[in-house]
């Protein structure tokens, strides 16, 4: 019963997102026309024009262009982009396993910053300890992504000759080492912007944890103080943690465009901007719905993780 | 349990390191092919872009890249040397009859298209047919409007009928959106299979990240290409190629932004040269509106602007102040208008002739992220023009919706970067006659500008025809349709042991084939 639900609010959501996408495209200025041929296009005969919306599809009725879509993606048939001559859900399947690596790999490079510097910070709130993770969480909070990467990029190839992002992107099982060395600096700076709402909300988690009850009834029994922090405290504020780890996961997947574009890598997030810029509206399309079919995913992933972690919400 | 955190972070770091490490043993993909013996001519060459070619129907092409990449793969009947003369390319040689209606090419034998299929006059005939088609929507269709016919009598001729003189069509027939195809391809099958007779083959493609294309040994040309192959790698961000060039990945780069080029140039090991751009920014007014119908007022905006001014501060003055034609053989002389210097005294005297002493109000759309320095200029501009009590009005626009409404010349006023062409028909016969179809969006046209345009077609000789385009330029000037501002220059970084690259005012790419990697 629950899980009926569960399924059609979330094909009420893709709906809403797929709607919403589909407006906004055609709501840019421009079209495919003129994205292609930019300033050219004012050069067109009427003759020439008609033609061109012919070849791209454009001279079909709005509704049309929506039901068709919306129809051809059930059957499998995601769109067709002119421009790379490939299908979308070709690209798309190229383009979201990379997104995906990346996504992970940060979030562990996240959580290894976040969630130590975190329980440090509450292990003596506003000691210097403290201070120094305020200090890490304001940095990643306020350091913009571009700049942070901009910056470790041109440092690391002009000082010490590392540029792995210079040379033809390498797949994760063609060449994984090539490849995790071309993700190390993009989940750097990926997982140093997130690391921050992680730190801050394990230091608040377990400042909560541990003046409850049961934490003092533990170490009035003499559990040792290392086995009380790591299961006692960091199990019960884990909730918390996993969901903003959720969240930020998922918005990961969204593709992380900035970082994507200074290290060239070939992810949803420089697929999506891509097809704005050209005015491929099935690429865009397509793609927003799978990352939005992903986002939901990564929700229920996260629900069915509190079950494991809290014997409280099993019980509800 | 600090100390269990600590240890995290230390293994972490230590991964890192160990990441790192390796960096050293891996070999750079820029070394020779595998079997190639290291020699020049199995190298390849890796050029830096910052995105792929959008089509690669050369017909159709007009993104930089992509005219980039096209010009190394399809030939032309004629082309351009690197001073931006016309000369023979699939076309050995061209004459024109006594009364200039008849235009009749000599081609080029034993050239062969990359399918090994021999390219004669059949197929230059229909390409040029299909180009005057307008079903296929080619870019370069208005530059045949004097073609009333083509014929090819035997294999080796071909023969354009035409209405009238045109001394500016073997100029026109040498851009790459005048490509020679075989009659037996078609638009589909070229978009994913190129089939030229260009120095160079299609070999890899792998979606926005890379192009590669590999010499061809079937070429016509007296110098075949020196390298093995030529790879276009994406790398999106113009710093990022700078990155990929410091640390060898990389090794030519053309960069427009004049701060990625002195980045570029601060690392010291990088060779930038600079090449002046046919291409002008320009203040573009329609005269079709309010009070820029008067000349008057469009007298006194170009009085009230200091060109050099706008270029040092929006461009750091790299650049050149410009006049309206950028052709280097037929370059207008930008000191010959009624304000060769900034005057406001002048400005306000043309403002009062208008009848508007009081200031005029001028909406003026500008463009954002389509180029590095418009914003810029236009604040610039505004900042001169309000001492002359004109106030431009700017409207920052997304680069999509700026090229929405500069193609319905919906617009008083546009900060602008037009392209120029070699041949000053080619660059203005579209915007300032009154049938040119750019017209509309260039707002200004006269009987005797018509006339001039019409004569520098119908004149082969060079003297004359740089003294009618003199007369052209001086005319515009005089009426200030546009205020052309300045012209920028196009960088062209290499690293050490790259040989050979010519640059070009274009901004072309087609000297890739006498390249060579040491």
């Amino acid at each position: 019963m629950r899980l009926r639900n569960r399924i059609l609010s979330t094909a009420g959501t893709l709906f809403g997102v797929a709607v919403l996408v589909f407006v906004m495209l055609r709501a840019i200025p421009g079209d495919r026309i003129t994205a292609g041929l930019g300033t050219e296009a004012a050069a067109l005969t009427p003759a020439q024009r008609q033609a061109l919306e012919q070849y791209y599809g454009l001279d079909q009725p709005l509704v049309t262009q929506f039901f068709s879509w919306l129809g051809n993606m059930f059957t499998g048939n995601f769109g067709y982009s002119a421009r790379q001559q490939q299908s979308v859900l070709d690209l798309t399947l190229h383009s979201l396993p990379v997104t995906f690596e990346l996504a992970v790999l940060s979030i562990l490079l996240a959580l290894l910053i976040g969630v130590p510097l975190g329980m440090l910070a509450a292990s003596r709130a506003n000691s210097p300890r403290d201070a120094l993770g305020q200090f890490v969480s304001l940095a990643g909070l306020s350091v913009p992504a571009f700049l942070l990467a901009t910056a470790l990029l041109s440092i690391s190839a002009a000082s010490f000759g590392f540029n792995p992002n210079g040379q033809g992107f390498a797949m994760l099982f063609d060449d994984p080492l090539l490849n995790l060395r071309q993700m190390l600096l993009p989940a750097l700076v990926l997982g140093f912007g997130i690391a921050a709402p992680i730190l801050r909300t394990t230091r608040t988690a377990v400042l909560e944890v541990r003046s409850d009850d049961f934490v003092r009834t533990a170490r009035a029994k003499g559990v040792p103080e290392r086995r009380l922090q790591v299961r006692h405290v960091l199990g019960n504020a884990l909730v918390p943690i996993v969901t903003m780890t959720g969240l930020q996961f998922g918005y990961l997947l969204g593709g992380a465009v900035v970082v994507e574009q200074i290290f060239s890598v070939p992810g949803v997030g420089r697929q999506v901007l891509l097809g704005i810029q050209q005015k491929e509206y099935a690429v865009v399309q397509s793609t927003v719905l799978v990352i939005a079919l992903a986002f939901v995913l990564v929700n229920l992933l996260t629900d069915v993780l509190y079950r494991v972690i809290d014997p409280r919400v099993r019980a509800s | 349990m600090p100390r269990g955190a600590i240890s995290a972070v230390g293994i972490a770091a230590a991964l890192s390191i160990a990441l790192t490490s390796c960096s050293s043993s891996s070999p750079s993909s820029s070394g020779p092919a595998p079997g190639a013996g290291g020699a020049a001519s199995g190298k390849t060459l890796v050029v830096g872009v910052t995105s792929d070619p959008d089509t690669l129907f050369p017909w159709k092409a007009t993104q930089f890249q992509a005219v980039n990449v096209l010009q190394n793969l399809y030939g032309t009947l004629t082309e351009f040397d690197k001073d931006l003369n016309v000369v023979p390319g699939l076309a050995e040689s061209w004459q024109t009859s006594d009364d200039g209606k008849k235009l009749t090419l000599k081609l080029r034998q034993g050239v062969t298209f990359a399918d090994g299929s021999a390219f004669d006059s059949q197929d230059a005939k229909s390409s040029l047919e299909k180009i005057m088609d307008e079903k296929t929507a080619a870019v370069a269709r208005a530059s045949l409007s004097s073609v009333k016919s083509v014929e090819a009598p035997d294999a080796g001729t071909l023969v354009l009928e035409l209405t009238g003189p045109d001394a500016a069509l073997p100029a026109n027939l040498a851009t790459v959106n005048m490509a020679m195809l075989s009659s037996d391809d078609t638009e589909e099958k070229l978009n994913t299979t190129p089939n030229g007779t260009g120095p160079f083959k299609l070999g890899k493609r792998v979606a926005s990240q890379s192009i590669t294309l590999a010499r061809n040994d079937a070429y016509w040309g007296s110098e075949k290409p020196k390298v093995a192959a030529v790879e276009f790698r994406v790398i999106p961000d113009e710093s990022s190629i700078v990155s990929a060039m410091q640390s060898g990945n990389v090794q030519l780069a053309i960069f427009n932004d004049p701060l990625v080029a002195q980045t570029a140039q601060g690392g010291g090991t990088l060779t930038v040269t600079k090449t002046p751009q046919l291409n002008y920014h320009v203040l573009q007014l329609n005269a079709q509106h309010g009070d820029l119908k008067d000349v008057n007022v469009r007298l006194a905006i170009q009085c009230a602007i200091d060109r050099k001014q706008v270029l040092d501060t929006a461009a750091l003055g790299e650049g050149e102040v410009t006049g309206p034609i950028t052709a280097p053989a037929f370059k207008s002389d930008p000191n010959k208008r009624p304000c060769p210097a900034r005057d406001l005294a002048k400005a306000a005297e043309y403002l009062g002739k208008a009848g508007k002493s009081g200031g005029v109000t001028v909406k003026t759309i500008v463009s954002q992220g389509e180029y590095a320095t418009s914003v810029n200029e236009a604040q610039n501009l505004k900042a001169q023009l309000a001492e002359a009590k004109i106030n431009l009005e700017l409207e920052v626009l997304e680069s999509g919706a700026f090229v929405d409404r500069w193609v319905a010349a919906d617009f008083d006023a546009a900060v602008a970067l037009n392209g120029g062409r070699p041949d000053p028909d080619g660059s203005y016969g579209r915007y300032f006659t009154s049938k040119g179809n750019l017209n509309k969006v260039a707002g200004y046209s006269s009987p005797e500008l018509d006339k001039l345009f019409a004569e520098g077609k119908a004149t082969t000789d060079q003297a004359a025809r740089k003294a009618i385009y003199e007369q052209v330029s001086a005319k515009l000037e005089e009426n200030a349709p546009w205020i052309w501002l300045f012209s920028g220059y196009t960088y062209t970084a290499t690293t050490s042991g790259v040989q050979g690259f010519v640059p070009m005012a274009s901004g072309s790419l087609q000297y890739l084939r006498t390249t060579s990697v040491g």
